[in-house]
């Protein structure tokens, strides 16, 4: 049966098999390096006074990243808060009625914005935000982010409620509900895990955004809670401690990566099984 | 009661009000792109097309060219596609035809992963771990014996185009992965079973399914991984070293347009500001096109660009 097949040929086979065996351990290799330099160096600061503590002067022991923490939290819910509905609304609008010359540019525009630097998005808050009232604030960095949240979650939104066989929305109409509550109660609720799913994707994109964060909420040193003003974010502290000449910042800045990407994993993670239970 | 002619006003609402969003979602991207060329208009006015050969970047008299960072933009993205675009086939490869069916999900999940891990990690690990491990045990060996070519050029200071083409590749792999398995996918399975009836080992398969079906899509795979890497800032800034001159070799430092936007941006006013923001467009436009042109590419092979989360 493997006669023909000959020596040389069946080597060759093994070695791009061995080839690329090795090309998918490459790829999940920086992964485990990456996870293991985080937990490695970022455990050494991890302690209780991290969490709570406002960052302190260099040469200082202690200090924290308490309100960075509490200000990405503050920027990721402002943005959310209007984001949500204009992504969810626009994703109905796709799946549910969009035929025609507006919905097909509705999604151009949507894919277009998603593969927009993050960077550029930043411009667009300072733009509107920053130069009008004059100093940076926790609101221009909400709007950069909602630019990078609402394209994602539009499309997710439309994907998820296309998977919503016809006959469901057919069956509720059936019934005389009206058009509009079978859309909500019926297909959007239907395709609500994975809705939910993207939301929580998106969200966890946003919170670990940098970039934008930089020329629009500019970081702060102090706790801040309005939000007309310079906030301080978790990934912008990491970025400063980790560009930062001293030791002692260094080791802030694994530390605070450490919290960041615990924050960002659990809602990743947490939005992938949330949709795999209920397949 | 007499039927309803029209159609229920409740459903009207909810339709507009719909539509309301959509239109607003479409308004966004268009104000995005009235404010980029509004703001860029003085610094396109006074450089005109200048402004992309120019190679001086000096805020003291007001002159600027965006040449340095163009280059090291197309530099930083060019090695990290030459590194991600093997390893990545490879994998997809490797996932879908070798790997034993128990590690086909953990292997595809930990590579989703890397997607999801935030850009200043990347750079934070790239500064204490990977720039000076490629410094000692790469760069310096190699300029050691190598030097004398212009592309191995020494002095290796650590941070460089290198170093930054190598964290984005790790960065971009997880995208060309998804979307090269999505490629392998395209391929009819009775085309496979042909060749190895035909008494063909796997590999000649592979060699001849891929050189016949999936070159196209792989192409598309590697624009769009282009498109991730030409506009990555955080990550970029930490490793690239910001230095706004051209090198040759990639052991050298260099400035990337995101970079330079991200550091300079704060500080800046008047006509470099507007200069940033140009940078800033044509970083979009490039970008767009970019992603288009991917779409395009996979959109003939029926395999559904990654929308990219």
């Amino acid at each position: 049966m493997t006669g023909t097949i000959t020596f040389r040929r069946k080597a060759v086979d093994r070695v791009m098999k061995g080839l690329f065996c090795l090309c998918a351990f490459l790829v999940v290799l920086p992964l485990f390096l990456i996870f293991f330099d985080l937990v490695l160096k970022g455990a050494r600061e991890l302690r209780w006074s991290l969490l709570i503590d406002l960052p302190r002067p260099v040469g200082e022991a202690g200090g924290g990243i308490a309100n960075g923490i509490l200000g990405t939290i503050v920027i990721t819910l402002l943005t959310m808060a209007w984001s949500v509905p204009v992504a969810v609304m626009c994703g109905i609008y796709l799946a549910e009625y969009g035929r025609g010359k507006l919905a097909s540019s509705v999604r151009f525009a949507a894919d277009t914005m998603t593969g927009v630097p993050s960077i550029i998005m930043g411009i667009f808050g300072y733009i509107l935000i920053v130069l009008p009232m004059k100093r940076f604030s926790a609101w221009a960095g909400a709007a950069a982010l909602s630019m990078i949240f609402i394209p994602v979650v539009v499309r997710t939104t439309e994907d998820m409620l296309r998977t919503v066989p016809t006959t469901v929305r057919e069956a509720a109409l059936a019934l005389g509900i009206e058009r509009w509550k079978a859309t909500l109660r019926i297909t959007v609720r239907t395709a609500w895990p994975g809705i939910l799913t993207g939301i929580l994707l998106a969200m966890a994109r946003i919170i670990g955004e940098t970039a934008p964060l930089l020329i629009t909420t500019l970081g702060n040193q102090f706790w801040q809670t309005r939000l007309d003003q310079p906030m301080a974010s978790l990934p912008l502290q990491v970025f400063s401690y980790a560009i930062s000449p001293y030791n002692d910042w260094h080791d802030k800045a694994w530390a605070g990566a450490l919290v960041l990407i615990t924050m960002v994993l659990a809602i990743n993670i947490g939005a992938r099984v949330l949709t795999r239970e209920k397949k | 009661m007499a039927l309803k002619t029209g159609r229920n006003p409740k459903d009207l609402a909810f339709e507009k009000a719909s539509a309301f969003f959509a239109i607003m979602v479409l308004f966004l991207a268009a104000l995005l792109f009235a404010v980029l060329l509004r703001e860029s208009m003085p610094a396109l006015r006074k450089f005109g097309a200048r402004f992309l050969v120019t190679g001086t970047w000096d805020p003291v008299v007001d002159q600027y060219g965006a040449l340095p960072f163009i280059y090291g933009t197309l530099v930083s993205s060019f090695l990290a596609i030459l590194i991600a675009v093997p390893l990545s086939v490879g994998a997809a490869i490797f996932i879908d035809e070798f790997a034993p069916p128990w590690l086909k999900k953990p292997v595809s999940f930990l590579a989703e992963l890397l997607a999801a891990i935030p850009s200043v990690i990347y750079g934070l690990w790239g500064i204490f771990i990977l720039v000076p491990v490629l410094r000692d045990y790469l760069m310096k060996p190699v300029t050691k014996y190598l030097g004398w070519i212009p592309l191995f050029k020494g002095p290796v200071y650590g941070p460089s185009l290198l170093a930054a083409g190598v964290l984005l590749s790790i960065m971009i792999i997880p995208f060309i992965l998804s979307v090269s398995r999505e490629v392998l996918a395209t391929v009819p399975q009775r085309q496979k079973e042909a060749v190895l009836s035909l008494g063909g080992t796997r590999w000649e398969m592979l060699r001849i399914v891929i050189g016949q079906h999936c070159l196209p899509g792989i192409f598309g795979a590697t624009v769009l991984g282009l498109g991730r890497a030409l506009g990555e800032t955080m990550a970029v800034t930490m490793v690239i070293g910001n230095r706004p001159e051209i090198f040759l070799s990639v052991f050298q430092q260099g400035y990337s347009m995101a970079a330079v936007i991200a550091n300079e941006f704060n500080e800046a006013g008047g006509i470099q500001l507007s200069a940033l923001i140009l940078i800033g467009l044509l970083l979009f436009l490039v970008t767009f096109v970019v992603n288009l042109a991917a779409k395009w590419i996979l959109s003939k092979m029926g395999a559904h660009a990654s929308r990219g989360i």
